[in-house]
C-alpha cells in the first residue's frame, strides 16, 4: 500500500503555459526516506508543493495516504534552505509555532501546555539544542537555526516529513552533522520523508531510494534503491559500494545537463 | 583629561545645539542686526520668558491637535496598511490614489475644510492627520507584503488561514515597520497642523506666529519656532524609546552570531 502515489502528474504554473513537470510518477510506502535530486530549476520545489496541497495538479492525480489531495495537508511538516524561524520568538515558541495551528493540538493547548512544552523541550534535546529554548534564533548558528527549523516540522508529530535542501547553506562538516542528526530522528521513529537536494552524496547517505529527475519540464528518469544496510554510520561514506552509488547517480545527471 | 568616546557621542547633540546658537548669537551682536531682521537668541529668550503665558496656551493647542490628528491617523493608517498589504486587490486598487493624494500639497486642501468645518481646532486635526497617515500606511503594507513566500508555505502546509497567518506573523513582522513609521508621522503631523493654524486659526502656535510676525515682532516668531521644533524632538524620542521597547529583536546585535 503506498503512502503518497502520483499518477501521470504534470503542472503549469500558469495556464497553458510550460510545465514545471510533466508526466510524474511515483510511489512511495510508509517510513520510507526517498531523495529527489536533478538540475537546478528541474521542478523538485514543484514537487513538494504538489504533496503537500498547496498547489492542485494541472493533469493527473496526487494522493497522500490512500485519499487525493485537495488543499493543505495538516499531516505534513516542512522545512526549506533558510530557517525561516521568527526573530521576535524564542526557540522554543517558533518550535511550538505548529501546536498553534494544528487540531487537535490547538484547542488542548492551553490545558496540556506544560506536556507541549515538555515535549518540544525533548525535541530539541534529541537535535542537540537542549538549553537553547530561551534563546532567540538570531542568537544560533546558521546549523543550530537549522536543527530548530526540523524540530518546527517535526513537533505536531507529523507522518510525512518535506525538505528542501535543508542543508544546502550550510558548511560541509555541519552538513555531515545534521545528515547524522536526520538519521537518528527518523531511525528512532520512521516517518515518510521526501528529501529535494543537489547533494548526491546526502541523498545516497539517507535515502532507501533516490528519484533523478529531468532538466525543465521535470520528469522522472529513473529510480534507484540504496542498498546500504542500516543504522548507516558516516564512515559509509568512504566505502566503495557508496562511491559507486554516488558515481552511477553522477553519470546521469551528467547526462542530463549535456542534453 | 580623556573624554570616552561613549560619553561624547551622548553630549554630541547638545553640544552641537549649543554651538549653533553660541555661533548664531555672536554673527547678530557682532554684525549688529537689528532685532525685526534677525533676532539674536538672547532676543528670543527674553521674548520666550516675557510671552511665557500665552506661547505655552498656544503650544498646548497645537500639541493636543497634532497629538490627535496623529491618533487618528496611526488608527486609519494601520487598518488601510493592513489592508493593502494583505490583499494584492486592495493594493492594486488604493496605491495610485494614495499617491495621488499624498502628493496634493495639504495648505491648499486647508480653505477646502474651513469652509466645511469652520477656522479652528478641526481643520488642524484633520491637516495633521492628512499629511502624516500615509507614511504608516506605506510601512505597515510594506512590512505585510515583504513576508517570505517560504514562511507562508510552512504555515499554509499546516493548514493556517489567510488571518491566523496575519496574526502570528504578518503583524509583528511588520512592527517595527510600523514603529519606524510613528517617528516620521509624528513630525509630520506638527507640519500638518502649524500649517492649518497658519492659514485658519486663532489659536495654536501657527496662529501666534502669524500674528508677531504680522507686528514685526520677530524675537516672538523665532521662539515659537523653536517651540515647535522642541516638541517635535520630544515626541521624535518618545516614540523611538517605544520602538526600541517594543521592537528590540529587530535591532539586535550585528556582531551576534548566524
Amino acid at each position: 500500500m503506498s503512502f503518497v502515489k502520483f499518477e501521470n502528474v504534470s503542472l503549469a504554473y500558469a495556464p497553458g503555459g510550460a510545465n514545471a513537470i510533466e508526466d510524474v510518477s511515483l510511489d512511495i510506502r510508509e517510513g520510507e526516506f526517498v531523495a529527489v535530486v536533478g538540475p537546478s530549476g528541474c521542478g523538485k520545489s514543484t514537487l513538494m508543493k504538489l504533496v503537500s496541497g498547496l498547489k492542485p495538479p494541472s493533469n493527473g492525480y496526487v494522493f497522500v495516504d490512500g485519499r487525493e489531495v485537495g488543499g493543505p495537508l495538516k499531516i505534513v511538516g516542512m522545512a526549506f534552505q533558510a530557517a525561516n524561524l521568527l526573530p521576535w520568538r524564542s526557540t522554543l515558541d517558533n518550535v511550538m509555532l505548529p501546536l498553534e495551528i494544528v487540531e487537535p493540538f490547538r484547542s488542548n493547548l492551553k490545558k496540556e501546555k506544560a506536556q507541549y512544552t515538555a515535549d518540544a523541550e525533548a525535541l530539541l534535546a534529541r537535535v542537540g539544542l537542549a538549553g537553547y529554548g530561551d534563546k532567540f534564533p538570531w542568537e544560533l548558528s546558521g546549523g543550530m537555526q537549522q536543527r530548530a527549523s526540523i524540530c518546527r516540522a517535526l513537533i505536531h508529530q507529523p507522518r510525512l516529513l518535506m525538505l528542501d535542501e535543508p542543508f544546502g547553506a550550510l558548511d560541509a562538516f555541519t552538513r555531515e552533522e545534521l545528515w547524522c542528526m536526520l538519521r537518528d530522528l527518523w531511525q528512532e521513529k520512521p516517518f515518510t520523508v521526501i528529501l529535494v537536494t543537489h547533494d548526491l552524496r546526502e541523498a545516497v547517505f539517507l535515502a532507501d531510494t533516490v528519484y533523478v529527475m529531468s532538466k525543465r519540464p521535470g520528469r522522472i528518469l529513473v529510480r534507484k534503491e540504496i542498498e546500504l544496510p542500516r543504522p548507516r554510520p558516516l564512515d559509509v561514506t568512504y566505502t566503495d559500494t557508496f562511491a559507486a552509488y554516488v558515481h552511477e547517480l553522477r553519470d546521469h545527471i551528467g547526462r542530463i545537463r549535456e542534453s | 583629561m580623556v573624554i570616552k568616546p561613549s560619553t561624547l557621542i551622548k553630549a554630541a547633540p547638545w553640544l552641537l545645539t549649543v554651538a549653533i546658537f553660541l555661533i548664531w548669537e555672536i554673527i547678530c551682536t557682532g554684525l549688529a542686526i537689528p532685532d525685526y531682521l534677525m533676532p539674536a537668541p538672547s532676543a528670543i529668550w527674553v521674548s520666550g520668558v516675557e510671552y511665557a503665558g500665552p506661547i505655552m496656551m498656544h503650544a498646548m493647542q497645537t500639541l493636543w491637535t497634532t497629538l490627535a490628528g496623529f491618533a487618528i491617523a496611526v488608527v486609519v493608517g494601520m487598518m488601510l496598511g493592513l489592508a493593502v498589504g494583505a490583499s494584492p486587490l486592495v493594493y492594486k486598487a488604493c496605491y495610485p490614489l494614495l499617491v495621488g493624494f499624498n502628493s496634493i500639497p495639504k495648505v491648499a486642501f486647508v480653505p477646502v475644510l474651513v469652509v466645511w468645518f469652520g477656522i479652528g481646532t478641526i481643520p488642524a486635526i484633520l491637516t495633521a492627520f492628512l499629511i502624516s497617515f500615509f507614511p504608516v500606511v506605506v510601512n505597515v503594507a510594506t512590512g505585510l507584503a515583504t513576508l517570505e513566500p517560504e514562511l507562508e508555505d510552512v504555515l499554509r502546509s499546516l493548514g493556517a488561514r489567510r488571518w491566523q497567518i496575519l496574526i502570528k506573523v504578518g503583524i509583528p513582522r511588520s512592527l517595527p515597520f510600523f514603529f519606524a513609521s510613528l517617528k516620521v508621522a509624528i513630525t509630520l503631523a506638527f507640519v500638518g497642523s502649524v500649517i492649518s493654524e497658519t492659514v485658519a486659526s486663532n489659536l495654536g502656535i501657527g496662529y501666534l506666529m502669524m500674528s508677531a510676525s504680522s507686528s514685526m515682532n520677530m524675537p516672538l516668531v523665532f521662539a515659537g519656532l523653536i517651540v515647535i521644533g522642541v516638541m517635535g524632538v520630544v515626541m521624535y524620542e518618545l516614540f523611538a524609546l517605544a520602538e526600541r521597547r517594543l521592537t528590540g529583536w529587530a535591532h539586535r546585535n550585528p556582531n551576534a552570531p548566524g
